[in-house]
């Protein structure tokens, strides 16, 4: 840790510049994630600019649905009344998060930019190609309990550790940025990256830009958020599940499914949605969606056991979630 | 017989002395101790730690730390002092270039904030010659290990090994006979108060304000380790937050202070462990590899029971757990077997963690004894009465009071066990698996040899003066409660003073034995006081006792004995495992303060539930780091994860044990726990798991 400079500019714009200005300048959120990395030695920031007070902290209606400022805290945001009626997925997912002490203080627009988590990564006396790019990876057959199984690379194995982010990569939803060249809205499913050979960018950001507020639309269906993890609360998911499933008739007319735990990114369903698409909303047909979506899956060998056990986990995790959005009459 | 108290005080449900200033923030702990009067303004350290598991420092650059402004010193193995004993070779903090273990400490640097000396850590350039590939590396625990050899002594000065009868005919000639291995992982103290210190060089007199479970343990071995003499050391500690053995023996961050403040003379320096070192430098509780074996009767009757104990060392310094200990005296049988074998490791050194022995101990035995009974088809609470001995198994001496049987008994009458089925993997309720589970708890009553108190009359009050240590565990409380029965006076009359090396010696809070220890000093010297000044004392008037011997303890066997019932559910889609109800029924001998008594039984049950679901560190064989080394990654229970949880004792008169009648609380609750709930997890899905932590992979299977 080495001693930085601090700046709290009076707008946005302003913060965009200054970070863009210098290689070294990040933005400071809520800090759950920054200033643990900066005692860790992980992080090594030059300039910090404080955006807490430059970004939206209200949730407006829009059509459709809500835009919720990047300054909303995790804690407000899980107790909007219109989260919980028409979010109840998000809401889930926000309260299965972190503590409520760090839900009062993690940020709309910054738990999604968390780093992944690994803590080979946050050891700066291990390999990591994240944090030193070109030196390796630990976590390849070191402790892998909470890496990944899908998406990952020779190169990184970490996985994205926000709750919110899944239920988020499930909705419709889109990113507003601000850059030092204007705005730009980007799909959330298109936020985060898979590691590949550079595992050092976790988002498709660039240097300098901001999110300012993230727009979800209200979707049609029945919501559930399901977190399997190692103990009752305050821990990592090693399979989450976000589904929204519009069922009429027995028929899925829609499905919006992610999974958390498993990757570099939130993990948006595609293969399993296209699989229940206009199907059946049976057992049958949510196990064949989960056999589809994990057919890729490669677990991950470790000292501590490895992680081979997720890819049943995620399997039986995302049919017992889908059962649970679908009326008990047609399941 | 002692003469045992008339409880007047003792037993009420009095609040904690020190309940106020802890809620307010403002009892002062170990780091915030207020700069003295006439010394200098603090430094601050922080410590560089090894990267490799085994080697030599063979390059140390602290060119760039020093040039740091606001550093004040860089102690390296080149300039820090020579210490006059370097026996311990734990507390041989910078002393040469080698390296035992990753973590071990290689520079501190000493400076004007503890920003600039984290920066200053951070800037320091190490070299290693590491003397071993990863592939080399001896960091991992097999049983099949051929390093393994056989300690002198384990833990608490316990036989290696005890053999009665014969195991190999008891097993070759029962009609039953069961053998199975069990596991328990590296465990790791948490505290929530990191291991930290103030310390104050004067040029002649050092001071140590540091959080500790013995004061008085401190200051000899520093006294030791520096060659200085007993009273040019004071160590003060008025409150610990935690240490649960840990902070029992000094390690390697109380001789850096030591020597911080050497180097920076008249300044307060100091020094706090982060979370992620004390996974490397505060001890650690051994992973064990247990071979058990019983032989039995149809009828359940034990011919003969064993445990062979596989465990690991740090090769820097011998701690040998004494897990084969508990076997030797808890049910009758007449052929018994335990051993203890050890790997001395590329490991950081291991200590003490609540219970040692009797914690992991206790898992493989009643676990086995639970496989044993559904091999019978007996039930497992009168599997064990059926083999409750009449007296202690390893010496024939009488128990001074033994009430297994009772908690037992208590214990399923308050859980409803009579109705239970016992096929497993049966009962589902809303797509939980659910079953129950009982083992057994045992923890000895320890008096320590050494410890003296003082009793003196100041105004209307009476001070008891003792250097013992209150870690949240009630000591603050309880020991006026049984000076002033002493005393024949009112509680309120009467203040014990503890912590701190200037007040009368006394030996660790640890092995459960506090209260027992301190009260008895506490009794004998209230009783000096009143022979010698009678019930009208003046101003000034004191006496002083030494904690005398008991007699009673060459006649008989002394422990507490205790019985879990958990009920434990499996999620059937998941596997996740949770235990929404946990009972336990203790026979402790008289309870001193049911307030502060039930809080150690309940954290116990608690640190044994974590043990049993969550805790696991999880020691990386190519390095030798204990990888998830800090809150977020080991975990211990959520509150989420307590639910009915509930602490009972048994009223239990033992006249034999200590004028107070009481029994150690400290520990008991963390023994047998994790079977109680391994075994209810069986029942719940058939699934047996032999190794903990029991987590959702091993019961989805």
């Amino acid at each position: 840790m080495r001693p930085f400079a601090y700046d709290r500019p009076d707008t946005a714009a302003a913060a965009v510049a200054a970070v863009a200005d210098r290689p070294d300048a990040a933005f400071l959120g809520g800090g759950t994630n920054l200033v643990d990395h900066l005692r860790l030695g992980i992080a090594d920031p030059g300039l910090l600019v404080d955006v807490t007070s430059l970004t939206s902290t209200e949730i407006v209606d829009i059509d459709g649905g809500l835009r919720i400022g990047a300054g909303v805290t995790n804690a407000d945001l899980a107790a909007d009344p219109r989260v919980r009626a028409r979010l109840p997925v998000l809401a889930a997912a926000l309260l299965s998060g972190a503590s409520g002490q760090l839900r009062n203080m993690a940020t709309t627009g910054g738990n999604p930019l968390q780093r992944t988590r690994c803590p080979y990564f946050q050891d700066p006396a291990s390999a990591c190609n994240k944090r030193v790019p070109g030196s390796g990876c630990a976590a390849i057959g070191g402790a892998t309990r909470n890496h990944a199984i899908l998406g990952a690379s020779e190169h990184c194995i970490a996985t994205h550790p926000s709750d919110m982010a899944v239920a988020l990569a499930a909705l419709d939803t889109q990113v507003r940025i601000l850059g030092p060249d204007g705005g730009r809205t980007l799909a959330f499913t298109d936020l985060h990256r898979l590691p590949g050979d550079t595992p050092e960018q976790d988002t498709e950001l660039a240097h300098g830009e901001l999110i300012t507020a993230i727009d979800v639309s209200y979707p049609r269906g029945r919501h559930a958020y399901r977190k399997v993890r190692d103990r009752a609360s305050y821990a990592f998911a090693l399979v989450s599940v976000a589904a929204v499933l519009d069922v009429v008739d027995g028929t899925v007319l829609d499905a919006r499914i992610a999974l958390g735990g498993v990757a570099h990114t939130p993990w948006r369903a595609v293969r399993a949605e296209d699989t229940l698409r206009g199907g059946p909303a049976t057992e049958e047909a949510f196990a064949a969606a989960a056999e589809a979506e994990l057919a890729d899956a490669r677990p991950q060998p470790g000292f501590d056991g490895g992680n081979a056990f997720k890819i049943p986990l995620a399997r039986r995790t995302l049919t017992a979630t889908l059962r649970q959005t679908t009326p008990r009459e047609t399941a | 017989m002692t003469d045992v108290l008339e409880p007047r005080a003792i037993g009420r449900d009095l609040l904690r002395r020190d309940g106020g200033l802890k809620v307010r923030g403002t009892a002062v702990y170990a780091d915030e101790t207020p700069v003295p009067e006439g010394a200098g303004p603090p430094a601050y350290c922080r410590v560089v730690t090894s990267t490799v598991a085994r080697g030599r420092i063979v390059d140390l650059d602290t060119t760039a730390a020093e040039a740091l402004d606001g550093v004040q010193r860089v102690l390296t193995h080149a300039t820090a002092e020579h210490l006059a004993s370097t026996e311990d070779r734990e507390l041989a903090v910078l002393q040469d270039a080698e390296v035992g273990f990753r973590g071990q400490i290689v520079a501190a640097v000493l400076a004007d904030s503890d920003e600039i000396a984290r920066e200053a850590a951070g800037l320091v350039e190490v070299r290693y010659a590491a003397e071993a590939t990863n592939a080399e590396l001896r960091a991992e625990l097999r049983a099949d290990r051929t390093d393994l050899y056989t300690p002198e002594k384990v833990n608490a000065g316990h036989e290696t090994d005890t053999a009665t009868g014969n195991m190999d005919d008891a097993l070759a000639l029962a009609p039953v006979t069961l053998e199975r291995t069990y596991r328990t992982p590296m465990q790791h103290n948490n505290p929530m108060e990191p291991h930290a210190t103030s310390a104050l060089w004067t040029g002649t007199h050092l001071t140590l304000w540091d959080s500790t479970q013995s004061v008085h343990r401190v200051r000899d071995t520093v006294v030791q380790v520096f060659g200085l003499a007993p009273e040019q050391v004071r160590v003060v500690c008025p409150y610990v937050g935690g240490g649960f053995g840990s902070k029992g023996t000094p390690h390697a961050n109380v001789v850096t202070a030591a020597l911080a403040a050497r180097a920076l003379p008249g300044r307060l320096v100091r020094f706090a462990l982060t979370r992620q070192e004390m996974f490397a430098l505060a001890g650690h509780r051994t992973p064990t590899i247990q071979r058990l074996q019983l032989a039995a009767e149809r009828d359940g009757t034990l011919r003969g029971i064993a445990i062979d104990v596989v465990e690991q060392t740090s090769k820097v310094k011998e701690f040998a757990e004494q897990t084969g200990v508990p076997t030797r005296t808890m049910y009758a049988a007449p052929n018994r077997r335990t051993t203890h074998r050890l790997a001395a490791l590329d490991v950081p050194v291991p200590s003490w963690m609540r219970a040692p022995g009797e914690c992991p101990g206790m898992f493989g035995p009643e676990v086995a004894l639970d496989e044993l009974a559904v091999e019978l088809g007996i039930d497992p609470v009168e599997l064990r009465i059926r083999n409750e001995p009449e007296v202690d198994p390893e010496t024939g001496r009488p128990f001074s009071s033994r009430n297994l049987v009772a908690c037992l008994r208590a214990g399923a009458e308050r859980f409803g066990w009579a109705d239970r089925d016992p096929e497993p993997g049966t009962r589902r309720v809303d797509g939980w698996w659910v079953g129950t589970g009982v083992a057994a708890s045992v923890y000895p009553t320890i008096r320590m040899t050494k410890s003296t108190a003082t009793v003196r009359r100041e105004g209307d009050r009476y001070v008891g003066r003792i250097g013992a240590a209150d870690l949240g565990t009630g000591a603050y409380t309880v020991l006026p409660q049984i000076l002033a029965d002493a005393l024949g006076v009112d509680e309120a009359r009467v203040d014990v003073l503890l912590g701190d090396t200037d007040l009368p010696e006394a030996s660790v809070a640890g092995g459960s034995s506090g209260t027992t220890t301190w009260g008895s000093a506490l009794v004998e010297a209230a009783r000096e006081f009143r022979d010698e000044f009678g019930d009208d004392p003046r101003e000034g008037d004191e006496a002083a006792a030494d904690v005398p011997p008991n007699p009673a303890e060459q006649e008989y066997v002394m422990s507490a004995f205790g019985a879990q019932f958990a009920e434990v559910r499996v999620h059937a889609d998941t596997g996740e495992v949770r235990v929404p109800r946990l009972y336990g029924v203790f026979a402790c001998g008289r309870i001193v303060n049911p307030r502060t008594a039930r809080s150690q039984l309940l954290g116990g049950m608690t640190m044994g539930l974590g043990m049993a679901l969550h805790e696991q560190s999880l020691l990386d064989p190519r390095t030798g780091a204990v990888v998830n080394h800090d809150l977020a990654e080991y975990h211990v229970p959520a509150n989420a994860d307590v639910a009915d949880l509930q602490a009972h004792w048994l009223d239990e008169d033992d006249p034999y044990v200590n004028p107070m009648g009481s029994k150690g609380v400290g520990e008991i609750g963390i023994v047998g726990t994790a079977a109680a709930v391994a075994n209810a997890a069986w029942h719940a899905t058939g699934v047996r798991v032999r190794d903990l932590p029991i987590t959702l992979d091993k019961v989805l299977g």
